[in-house]
């Protein structure tokens, strides 16, 4: 244990994720021994991440304003729809730059032991932006594991109810640029299910 | 397949010992407490990475060590492979296989096979339900490692589904006992609605991975039962019949088919569960616990008429585990057209004098069999091989 503050900001970068009590103390440190202007930098830029970022109103995406920088760009194609459990989900589909369309951020995935049901995601207002009639494809990109694909199962229930919206999931496979051996069994064998007829 | 060379540092009760086995048959004897089964432990962590006496690895790294390793040297067709194990309690295991570092040590498993018989394997005749569900799913890792995947993923959806069951009792019942209505067309807003939409999710997920898993015991069981009723018959030399009945939490017609022996195809067993989850969805709701599925299951042992549980004596139950690990053996060994290391652990002081010379014969033509035993002399004779001798974590040989 360290004195008082010290010890206080090595507890409150050990919440962080994926920061644990040796790391925290290291980070701890090397703020204690840092400029003055370069941690005065950093507390300004969380507190200004923390005053200025909110969601965007449709999509649930980081955004600056009101609503975020891809439902803003009139370029987008309106009539697909992503959806993710994260911003940072939104940011990779979009490094492939193959997506033109447009997303919604569900912020997680249902998982009844942490207490996450439909109701703390954002299901209603993906309904409501397709009650607008403009949306013809609803592509699912939740994370492929148990929790994703019950997120996944779910909303694909949900579009049931609108007929005329092709509803699909991304498929999963395996990595480009791997080795076959080194796949394991579970990824080769969902790739067996989802195989491609090429002649 | 047989080990020709094992080593451990820090393992249990171990500073380090090195061993150099030979196919046929080895006998460690020593007193107990001395470090016997440690050492069939360290084989069989090479084979399943895991122990059979103890559920975390804790216990495996010797006390006030930081880590405990493991070396064995497989021999299969000629061709030898050296596992190397790191166990740090708490921490992921490290795995080498033939020097190389594995990034998955899950990957090791397959490189050797055993089956260990130990004392705490009378738990399967007269413990509870999950022992022996325990039983079917390592035989079917065993068998083929991809279960080990389904197997924990069916956990999982068990965990997530109970936890559900739990959070939306009050908003269900709620409702009154019927549940309400099943909304295909879900209004979200619905708190109980969406509730019910979301166990009809986890009900999928669990028909679809639960009947795969259903499914594979189902078909092992069929594969095992032949081999069971011999290898009990062959022990014991006596009448009754050992057998092994699936007894399923499904809805009770279902239940009896697949009692009788019965195994539906896959999509046929995953409507199964997911009928018997319609039938007791108010129960469940009301108790606010999930009632159907593998993870409740059981396998009914019996001997002749009556079942071993309860009736048999402490001799048949011994015999019966016994059998049960036998018949493992030879499905293995069918299966895979080479010998695994076939490991009893203190199994002959408990047994008579015919079932021992019977189990001797029986054990003859294993490609390596290791046996521990506190006094040398209940091992019969007809056993002759390598002999060590275990005393305060050293190892000595003597070929006897």
């Amino acid at each position: 244990m360290y004195e008082g503050v010290v010890q206080d900001l090595i507890d409150e970068l050990g919440r962080l994720p994926g920061v644990g009590p040796k790391s925290a103390q290291r980070l701890a440190f090397h703020l204690l021994q840092a400029d003055a202007a370069d941690v005065e930098r950093l507390t300004a830029a969380i507190t200004e991440v923390k005053a200025k970022v909110r969601f965007c109103e449709i999509c649930g995406n980081v955004a600056e304003g009101q609503t975020c920088r891809i439902c803003n760009d009139p370029r987008r194609d309106g009539s697909a729809i992503c959806v993710v459990e994260e911003p940072k989900d939104v940011v990779a589909v979009e490094r492939t730059r193959e997506f033109r369309g447009r997303y919604h951020v569900l912020g997680g995935a249902i998982s009844p032991l942490d207490g996450i049901g439909p109701d703390s995601l954002r299901f209603t207002e993906l309904m409501s932006r397709l009650a607008s009639g403009e949306v013809r494809e609803v592509i699912i990109a939740t994370d492929p594991n148990l929790e994703g694909e019950a997120t996944a199962a779910y909303l694909a229930r949900l579009l049931r109810s609108f007929e005329d919206v092709k509803v699909t999931r991304l498929a999963s496979g395996l990595p480009v640029g791997g080795d076959l051996e080194y796949a394991d069994e579970v990824t080769l064998g969902r790739a067996f299910e989802g195989r491609k007829t090429l002649t | 397949m047989h080990v020709r060379f094992l080593s451990v540092a820090d393992f249990r009760s171990y500073e380090g010992a090195d061993l150099a086995l030979s196919p046929g048959v080895t006998t460690l004897v020593g007193l107990n407490g001395e470090g016997k089964t440690n050492l069939v432990e360290a084989i069989g962590y090479v084979a399943t990475l895991s122990s059979h006496r103890v559920a975390n690895d804790a216990p495996l790294v010797r006390f006030g060590a930081e880590r405990a390793t493991v070396r064995a040297a497989v021999v299969r067709d000629g061709r030898e492979s050296v596992v190397e194990l790191e166990i740090t309690s708490g921490r992921a295991n490290r795995a080498r296989l033939n020097r190389s570092a594995l990034t998955r040590p899950r990957d090791v498993l397959g490189t050797l096979r055993t089956v260990l018989f130990a004392p705490e394997d009378l738990a399967l005749v007269k413990g509870d339900p999950s022992e022996r569900r325990r039983f079917l799913d390592d035989l079917l890792v065993q068998r083929q490692p991809r279960w080990a995947a389904v197997r924990g993923d069916y956990d999982k959806i068990v965990k997530q589904r109970n936890a559900l069951l739990k959070s939306a009792m009050p908003v269900l019942s709620r409702r009154g006992r019927r549940g309400g209505r099943r909304p295909d067309q879900a209004p979200v807003a619905d708190e109980a609605a969406s509730a019910l939409h979301t166990l009809d999710v986890w009900n999928d997920h669990l028909a679809a991975v639960g009947g795969q898993l259903l499914y594979a015991r189902l078909r092992l069981l069929r594969d095992l039962q032949p081999l069971l009723a011999e290898a009990y018959g062959q022990v014991s030399a006596a009448d009754s019949e050992a057998s092994a009945v699936y007894r399923s939490s499904l809805h009770e017609e279902a239940a009896a088919a697949l009692a009788a022996g019965e195994v539906p195809e896959p999509d046929e067993v995953r409507g199964l569960i997911l009928e018997s989850l319609a039938r007791v969805r108010d129960q469940e709701i009301e108790r606010g616990v999930g009632l159907v599925g593998p993870h409740r299951d059981d396998v009914v042992l019996t001997l002749g008429e009556l079942p071993a549980k309860g009736y048999a004596s402490h001799g048949e139950s011994w015999s019966f585990a016994l059998a049960l690990r036998l018949a493992s053996y030879r499905l293995l060994r069918h299966d895979l057209g080479d010998d695994p290391v076939l490991i009893l652990d203190d199994v002959f002081a408990e047994l008579d004098v015919g079932r021992r010379d019977r189990l001797a014969d029986m054990i003859a033509d294993c490609e390596q069999v290791i046996i521990t035993a506190a006094v040398g002399e209940d091992v019969p004779d007809a056993l002759t091989g390598a002999r060590f001798h275990v005393k305060h974590g050293t190892v000595t040989g003597e070929v006897a």
